[in-house]
This record gives structure tokens, sequence and C-alpha cells, in this order.
């Protein structure tokens, strides 16, 4: 485990050495804040109007999966590619690490990065209970972020999978981000009442949060469905770094 | 301290590694000679724990490579060839972050001395994508003997340096060698004469001959030709007979009319040329040119190969290798 942080620590930090972190922040924080702006916008004309009530949290939540979705591909491209492109990733294979610790450091680094990314985004929420009356209701914000952690813990270790198979960069982005809007598209792919549409409705991953925790529900089954992914995602990545070993 | 039986390595059907077999003692540094796609790389690459070999088995400190590969990397430093380092991170933070991954004991001290030992202790907080090619290989040498390894593997430790570089390289080789196992990999033949006390020499996934400096200095001064330009009507016959005659004289062969190919005999205790010399003039021919030639590595190998007497398909496919560089060039 010791290995695991040690690996974790140095991939967070890297973020900040290349302009990758700063790019996501930015344009993450830059589009949720004209959404939210939108949002608030548009909620105080129909109070004018019909005196609806006031804004609640999903106006910020809502758009926040969405936006990870774009996110995260970004931030797990390099996180094994890199080091197979430089051919860094000789000597980390001949340290005496096993190779689960290395594909698990280098997904906790995202995580971390993903927590300070989620951290710096409730200042949104902060707004809205300081703007409205008679302030927030703090249930749904809070399995809102519980939620949204799960998500990225998913598509963080699938992405880390995906980027253990490819020496470009720039492949890896693309193909997580392809594999992200598959597994996003499932719920809509299924017909209704077909067979397949339970198993489908499953796999998708935005519809265990929309159903629950945006709602406010923290549903057990999206729980382990988004940790059986995180794993499912680490194994793969660990298998195909194993698999680069006998294939020279 | 190393000990590899019958490794074989497969790059799906094609065959790096043919059974090779070899030992290294303690304190003994152990060279790999061989032109590139000899194997030299795979063989390391195993000895690391970096790949399992497809059949065979190797042991390092008395631990097996694979059955125990993490006990084999704790024992083991390694300088991948053309070594590929994190050019965002400084010198320090490179080897801290190596040095934790290895669970090194009072880092920051061994850090320093670690530096201090392959010179770089002034460039420790430089970038290290702002290093030139020698210091960025003193860095990964201080990487590999950072967690004080029992065993060092160096592959083409001096590849890429220009000449001063390299001497340095091999200067730190030699003293780091005073406490590890040391094995290295080169194509060049000097630096493995220079460096080893023995010396494996390996071809297309052979080891075709296992050579200490002093034998193998016998095979490269056995090897050895002299080449004269001489002036006046036809020398060349009339030089050949006479050329032959002299002790130490192999036989002389005649490319042109006024070039001679003097092959000397392997082993000759004396110099040759002054009598080659005399004897050119005294038959009254001028003599424009005379120079040494030593044979290449290649030549050397297809010397080997003859000596096995393999089969001709042997042969001819190393004709086909790349010719190394020679050997003279530091």
């Amino acid at each position: 485990m010791r290995t695991v942080w040690i690996i974790a620590r140095r991939e967070f930090r890297r973020y900040f050495t290349r302009p990758v972190g700063y790019l996501v922040l930015f344009l993450y924080l830059f589009v949720l804040g004209l959404i939210v702006n939108n949002g608030l916008q548009r909620a105080y004309a129909f109070s004018l109007f019909q005196g609806a009530p006031p804004p609640d949290a999903e106006i910020v939540i809502g758009p926040m999966l969405t936006l990870l979705v774009f996110s995260i591909p970004a931030l797990t491209m390099n996180l094994l590619a890199g080091e197979q492109a430089s051919g860094t990733l000789e000597l980390l294979l001949t340290a005496p690490i096993r190779d689960w610790e290395l594909v698990a450091g280098k997904w906790l680094g995202g995580f971390l990065f993903v927590v300070v990314l989620l951290a710096l985004t409730l200042i949104y929420p902060l707004a809205l209970h300081l703007l409205t009356e008679p302030g927030l209701d703090w249930g749904p914000v809070v399995s809102g972020y519980l939620g949204l952690l799960l998500v990225s813990a998913a598509l963080l270790a699938l992405g880390v999978a995906v980027s253990a198979l490819f020496r470009s960069q720039v492949a890896a982005f693309v193909v997580t981000l392809a594999l992200f809007l598959f597994l996003w598209m499932l719920s809509s792919l299924a017909g209704a009442g077909s067979p397949s549409e339970g198993l489908l409705r499953y796999l998708d991953f935005g519809n265990h949060f929309y159903t629950a925790f945006f709602r406010g529900v923290i549903d057990l089954q999206g729980v382990v469905y988004y940790l059986s992914v995180t794993a499912f995602g680490l194994l793969v990545g660990t298998v195909i770094i194993e698999s680069r070993r006998w294939r020279g | 301290m190393i000990e590899a039986r019958d490794l074989t390595k497969y790059y799906g059907r094609r065959l790096a590694l043919d059974h090779v077999s070899f030992q290294a003692h303690k304190g003994e540094i152990v060279g790999f000679l061989g032109p590139n796609g000899a194997g030299k790389t795979t063989t390391m690459r195993i000895l690391t724990g970096y790949m399992p070999p497809s059949d065979g088995d190797a042991w390092i400190a008395g631990h097996h490579v694979v059955d125990e590969s993490l006990e084999v990397r704790r024992h083991v430093g390694y300088l991948p060839e053309n070594i590929a380092l994190y050019d965002d991170l400084t010198v320090w933070d490179y080897l801290a972050f190596m040095g934790q991954l290895r669970g090194v004991p009072s880092l920051d001290e061994r850090i320093a001395e670690v530096l201090e030992r392959v010179n770089l202790l002034d460039r420790s907080e430089s970038f290290i994508g702002s290093l030139s090619r020698g210091m960025r290989q003193r860095v990964g040498l201080a990487q590999a003997i950072l967690h004080r390894p029992e065993v060092l593997i160096l592959d083409e430790p001096t590849i890429g340096l220009d000449p001063a570089q390299r001497v340095e390289v091999r200067e730190l080789i030699r003293e780091i060698g005073q406490e590890h196992t040391v094995m290295l990999s080169t194509h060049i033949l000097s630096e493995a004469q220079e460096l080893c006390d023995r010396v494996l020499i390996i071809h297309q996934g052979r080891i075709l001959a296992e050579d200490t400096p002093a034998e193998l200095e016998l095979r490269v001064r056995g090897a050895q030709q002299v080449r004269l330009e001489v002036g006046g009507e036809a020398p060349a016959e009339a030089l050949g007979p006479r050329l032959s005659a002299l002790p130490g004289v192999l036989r002389v062969a005649t490319p042109t009319p006024n070039h001679l190919e003097v092959e000397l005999a392997p082993d000759t205790p004396h110099d040759v040329r002054p009598a080659l010399a005399r004897a050119v003039l005294e038959a009254g021919y001028d003599l424009r040119e005379m120079c040494t030639v030593s044979l290449s590595l290649e030549d050397i190998f297809l010397q080997l190969i003859r000596d096995e007497q393999a089969e001709p398909a042997d042969t001819a496919a190393s004709d086909a290798a790349p010719t190394p560089t020679p050997d003279e060039e530091a």
C-alpha cells in the first residue's frame, strides 16, 4: 500500500507540473460556471412570473456528470500511455513493485485530482445556499457529490485500463471518451420491454446516478455498481500491464 | 551471484535467445559483447525481472527471476539502454521517487552520497530535461546504485556518449565494480577488454565464447593485418614470397600490384613491422605506406563461427547482420 501511495502522490503532483491539469480545472470550472449562471437567471425569471420555488442544487450537480465524462479521459490518457511512450515504464517494472500497485497508484493519483476538482465546485452550492431563502437542502448535495465521487472512481479506473493499452496519449484519450459515451448511452439503446433492457439499464453508469444519487438517494445497488466497475477497470489495467511483460 | 541456465526467448516465432548459460561471481565485472540484436538486452531484461524467459532459468543472489521476481528486483540495479527519465522532475526529486519506491533507508543522505559519487551534486536541483546526454546517463547510474544492489545490470552504459564522457562513465563503472557484481553489455571491443574480468561473446542469441580480456586480446591481435603500399615496378610478385617467408607472417595477399595485405600469425611475440619495412627496402622498392588494421568485431564473430564449424546457413545470416563500429573509438 505504501508503494501505491508513493505513485499516487507523484501522479497527483504531476497534474500541476503540466498544462493538462490546469486546463481541465479551468475548463471544468469555467463551463460549470456558465451553466450555473444560466440556471440562476432562468430561475430568477421564472420566480418573477410564477413565484416558483428557488433553485436547488440540481442546477449545479446536474451538468457535473457530463463534464466529468469529458474531463476524465484527459486526466487518464497520460497515466500509463505516457510511461510506455517514453520508456520510463521499464524502470517501474523492474523496481520491486507489483503490477497492481502501479495501476492502483496511477488511479489513486487521478482520483485525488478529481477530489480537488469537485471540492472546488462546492463554491456553487455554497453560493446558492447564501443567495436563496430559506437556504439549500443539503441532503441531495451530499448524495450528489458522493455519487460524483463514485462515478469518477469508476471512470478513472476504466481510463487507466485504456491508457495501459496504448503508447499514444491521443489514442488513449479518444478510445476512453468513446468508451464512456458508449456506456452512457446504453439505456437509450435499450428498447422498452426488450429482454436486455434491465441489463443495459444496469450497465449504464449515468442511470444509477440520475435515478438515485442525484435525487438525494444513496442507493446501495449504485454503490456496488460503481465499486465493481472500479475494481474491474483496475484488474483489466493490471492484466494489460502484466501481458506487456509476456509480449516483451 | 548471477546464474543463467539455458535461457531461451522467443519473440513470436523469432528465436532471440538460444540456450544461454553463464555465471557471474561476486565482485566480478562480466561483459556481454555482441553486435546489435545479438540478444544482450533480452538477456538483461530477463535478469532484471522485466520479462520472463520462454524457457530456462536464472537466479540472482539465489532468487529465481520468475518465481521470486520481487526479491530479485530488490537485489538488482538496472540501467536500461538509452535510459528514459522523467524530464519534469529535478535530479533530486527523481532519485527521491525511485528511492521511495525501493524503500531506501535514510534516503536524503543516500541521495547526496550517490550524487557525489556520480559527480552531479551541483546539478541536484536541475530538471532532468535540461541535462546533457552524459549527465542523464550518470543520473541513470545513480538510480541504479541508489539502493545498494548486490548486482548491477548495465545495458550499453556508454552508448551515445562522447569520448570524454565515455571515459568518465567507464571510470565510474570500474569503481562501482569493486563492491558490486556488474554485468554490462557493449558492442565496443576495447570497452569490454578494458572494463571486464570476463567477456561473453554473444551473437544471434548464442554465446559463442567466454574469454578473459587476455584471451580476447589474443583473438584481436591474432586477427591483425598489416597493409603495405609499395612503389616500383610490379612489386607484388617479387615481394609476396619474400614477405611470407618472414617469421610471424601467415600469408600475403596482393589485391593490386602495388598493395600487399600481410596477415600475421596469431600470438606473434615480436613486432613484425620493422622486418617488413626492411624487406621491402632491401628488395629495392619504395615503401609508401604501412598501417595495421585490426579486424572488426564482426570479423571475430565470423572467425568464431568458422571455428565452431557452424552450419553454412548460420554464416550466411551473420553476413547480413549489421556491421558493428570498429573498436578504435576512444
